[in-house]
């Protein structure tokens, strides 16, 4: 699964056009990143957080040459999925049809 | 930023897109990554990362208020790895 069919996820279920539905799925993500270059926690419920992360600097070795070298200290992002997030991926009922699931679009 | 503090994000930038259809298009965003994990396929996006399943084999655990050991049943969990783009845009960072 890419972006596009993420986009068309998101026109088969909401009608807007697929160019807006494409639109849209990049503006989230763009928002997504500022947030986390800004260093910020980003929190969606029912899926997880991702979490940046500081790792200071450490002691590593090149696995080619056994050279020893050392790793600048460096911000990471985790993501940590939610306890639901987790629950569905072990549900053999996953792999019921999608409509059964999802949350009925708010009136 | 929470959930809500996005949707409200998004929808100030695109015109005549109310909060409540800027909600349903980010939790179906959401619900889709999630029914296609479940269902055995990774997910890749360009520029931001990519989401599949790892499985995690049983063991034996302990509860670590009692001592008692226990079998931790074998699991799938979530993964996800930060694309290129987005590893190195969070290691930059605004600040520094």
């Amino acid at each position: 699964m890419r972006k596009t069919d993420l986009a068309n996820e998101v026109f088969e279920k909401t009608g807007i056009s697929k160019k807006e539905a494409s639109d849209i799925v990049e503006l989230i993500l763009n928002t997504m990143k500022d947030t986390l270059q800004a260093g910020e926690i980003v929190k969606i419920a029912g899926f997880g957080n991702f979490v940046v992360r500081s790792k200071r600097s450490r002691k590593g070795r090149n696995p080619k040459t056994g050279q020893e070298i050392e790793i600048s200290p460096r911000r990471v992002i985790t993501f940590r999925p939610s306890q639901v997030f987790r629950k569905f991926v072990n549900t053999p009922m996953a792999n019921v049809p999608e409509e059964s699931k999802l949350e009925p679009p708010a009136a | 930023m929470t959930k809500a503090e996005l949707i409200e994000k998004v929808s100030e930038k695109i015109q005549g897109l109310t909060k409540k259809q800027t909600e349903v298009i980010v939790n179906s965003i959401f619900d889709s990554i999630k029914e296609s994990l479940a269902k055995g396929n990774k997910i890749e996006i360009r520029g931001f990362g990519s989401f599949r399943i790892r499985q995690r084999r049983q063991r034996d655990g302990r509860n670590p208020k009692t001592g008692v050991s226990v079998s931790v049943p074998a699991k799938r969990v979530p993964f996800f790895k930060a694309g290129k783009e987005l590893k190195e845009i969070v290691d930059k960072g605004n600040a520094s």
